[in-house]
């Protein structure tokens, strides 16, 4: 097909793309949008058959590309049906990793084909290498730590961290450079993506738990910028448009998860939060003789005279699978003619949205779910907050001690209602690793306990009152 | 550097779209604005399709690497997508 038809066809799929993701700013049209989305790649994938590189190429070409749909195809569409929602960042930080991946071949194979090599294209080569190889082994140890593989969830740090990052980082560019110099000497573009690769297991094992919402965003970034670049490799607009729109948002959500945690950038990615970083009271000034623990059954008679009741999900609600109890809770709660709001805080969970996902799953209905700075006035005239499985984001030492390590953060402020229950299993602290004063306030009744199970506890109690 | 205007043109003003559209997303549907945006930056797909479809053969093989990542990539993530988006509903 003539190349101003397939120029065309990639045109109305960058459309198809834009559009696709302004779908994405409303739940109503969101489904549409993601079908615009998928439309758009069918047609670009259509247009690249037709064109004289692949159409030209004749059967072998055409056996190959239907194999490696095939696989690839196969296995997306297992994983992407099998996954729990639960597991949902894991799936999508291997995702950015595939995505970085796929640019540094193709981009390598764009090098070596290469008879005449522009600046323009040896440069975005190094560009795609680099970025691409620091997103799929970025991606590869977040989702490694994010199911608990090999390494643990938390951070590792070792002596001179920061200056082998840099060194490695040096060592790329100059690889880098010596290849633009000199494009016919395609291994050092291999030895380019293997420090990259180096440089990228690296830049991720120091982020740890908690500080995770942000890697996975800011990997998202970089497999967006990769393709970018493998589009200034390939002298594509489609990747082009493509990769920015990827590249800028999960730069947004990187800022926006950064604001919802009162850190900078270079913090978290140094992870220079943890267990290491106490300050402060110590858990037993904080804790001792004032914690009331309470059972399902004294917790249900709270809501007897309760009108109100905001639930609080954090990550512990994920882990022990409590999203369907929850849901039932509050059905419960509803048919007694209490309003039943929950409050999300923007990093509860391990991803950008993770609570949302989980309660849109047990079919909590999207207007329940509140965000911080809206649900947050709401907390006086609430008559029991439920906290379930959340830590950090509802310490309110963030607002009273500058010297913590959580110092500014907002949090959902659960400390102003008639009664907070905390479910939690025990005193442990979160990520932060400070002491937590809503567990030994006043208003505060602690319900020791797994998530789901208090959950279903509590419901039996309350069916039984 | 007669191409490389152009395409940086194209570039910046992505980089602008992409930031006015996306700041418009709700926090709401931020895990499949993840996956989503993830499914389409496996756009890298037709490179690899070009990649694959070479004649020498080291390039068909980098290519097919490519392609089979690109692909899991793309199917994966349009599919996990649409499975979390048709779970969020209004209240019935």
């Amino acid at each position: 097909m003539h190349s101003a038809l397939i120029n065309l066809a990639y045109l109305a799929a960058s459309v198809l793309f834009i559009l696709g993701i302004k779908g994405l700013t409303h739940p109503r049209t969101a489904v549409r949008g993601n079908l615009y989305g998928a439309t758009g790649m069918l047609l670009a994938v259509v247009a690249t058959l037709a064109s004289r590189e692949v159409f030209g190429a004749g059967m072998q070409g055409f056996a190959v590309i239907l194999a490696g749909v095939v696989i690839g195809g196969g296995i997306g569409a297992t994983v992407a049906l099998k996954i729990k929602m639960t597991a949902m960042p894991q799936m999508v930080a291997l995702l950015n990793g595939f995505g970085g991946g796929a640019s540094v071949f193709v981009a390598g194979a764009a090098l070596i084909d290469a008879s005449d090599p522009t600046a323009q294209m040896t440069v975005a080569t190094v560009a795609s290498g680099i970025i691409g190889s620091v997103t799929f082994f970025g991606s590869l140890v977040a989702f490694d730590k994010l199911q608990e593989l090999v390494l643990p969830g938390k951070p590792i740090h070792f002596p001179g961290q920061q200056v082998v990052n840099g060194l490695i980082g040096l060592a790329a560019l100059g690889v880098g450079a010596m290849l633009v110099n000199d494009p016919t000497a395609t291994d050092l573009y291999w030895v380019l993506v293997g420090l990259a690769s180096i440089g990228g297991v690296l830049l991720t094992i120091p982020i740890g738990g908690a500080d995770m919402p942000v890697a996975i965003a800011l990997l998202n970034s970089y497999s967006g910028l990769a393709a970018t670049s493998t589009g200034f490799v390939l002298n594509n607009d489609a990747l082009i448009i493509t990769g920015s729109l990827v590249g800028a948002s999960g730069l947004i959500l990187t800022r926006i998860m950064c604001k919802a945690m009162n850190r900078s950038l270079t913090n978290v990615l140094t992870g220079a939060i943890g267990p290491e970083a106490v300050g402060g009271a110590s858990a037993d000034e904080v804790y001792a003789g004032k914690v009331k623990s309470a059972s399902p059954e004294e917790v249900a008679m709270l809501f007897d005279s309760a009108r109100r009741v905001v639930i609080v999900p954090g990550y512990g609600l994920a882990v022990s699978q409590a999203q369907h109890a929850v849901r039932e809770l509050a059905n419960l709660l509803e048919s007694k003619e209490i309003e039943v709001e929950f409050a999300i805080h923007p990093v509860a969970g391990r991803m950008p949205g993770h609570m949302n996902v989980l309660l849109a799953e047990a079919n909590v209905p999207y207007d329940k779910l509140r965000e911080m700075d809206d649900i947050n006035p709401t907390f006086a005239q609430t008559d029991v907050a439920i906290v379930v499985g959340a830590n950090d984001v509802v310490n309110p030492v963030a607002n009273t001690d500058p010297s913590c390590p959580i110092a500014g953060m907002p949090i959902l402020e659960v400390d102003k209602a008639r009664t907070a229950v905390v479910i939690k299993r025990s005193l442990n602290h979160g990520f932060a690793g400070i002491p937590n004063p809503l567990f030994a306030a006043d208003r505060t009744l602690m319900l020791f306990s797994d998530a789901k199970k208090a959950i279903l506890d509590l419901i039996a109690a309350i069916k039984e009152a | 550097m007669d191409a490389f205007i152009p395409l940086l043109t194209i570039f910046m003003l992505a980089i602008f779209v992409g930031f006015e559209i996306i700041t418009k997303v709700p926090p709401l549907l931020h895990t499949p604005l993840m996956s989503g945006s993830n499914a389409i930056s496996g756009i890298t797909i037709i490179g690899a399709m070009i990649a694959a479809a070479a004649p020498a053969p080291l390039t068909t093989a980098l290519g097919f690497c490519a392609l089979v990542l690109a692909a899991t990539n793309v199917v994966g993530g349009f599919l996990v997508t649409h499975r979390m988006l048709a779970m969020f509903k209004k209240k019935d």
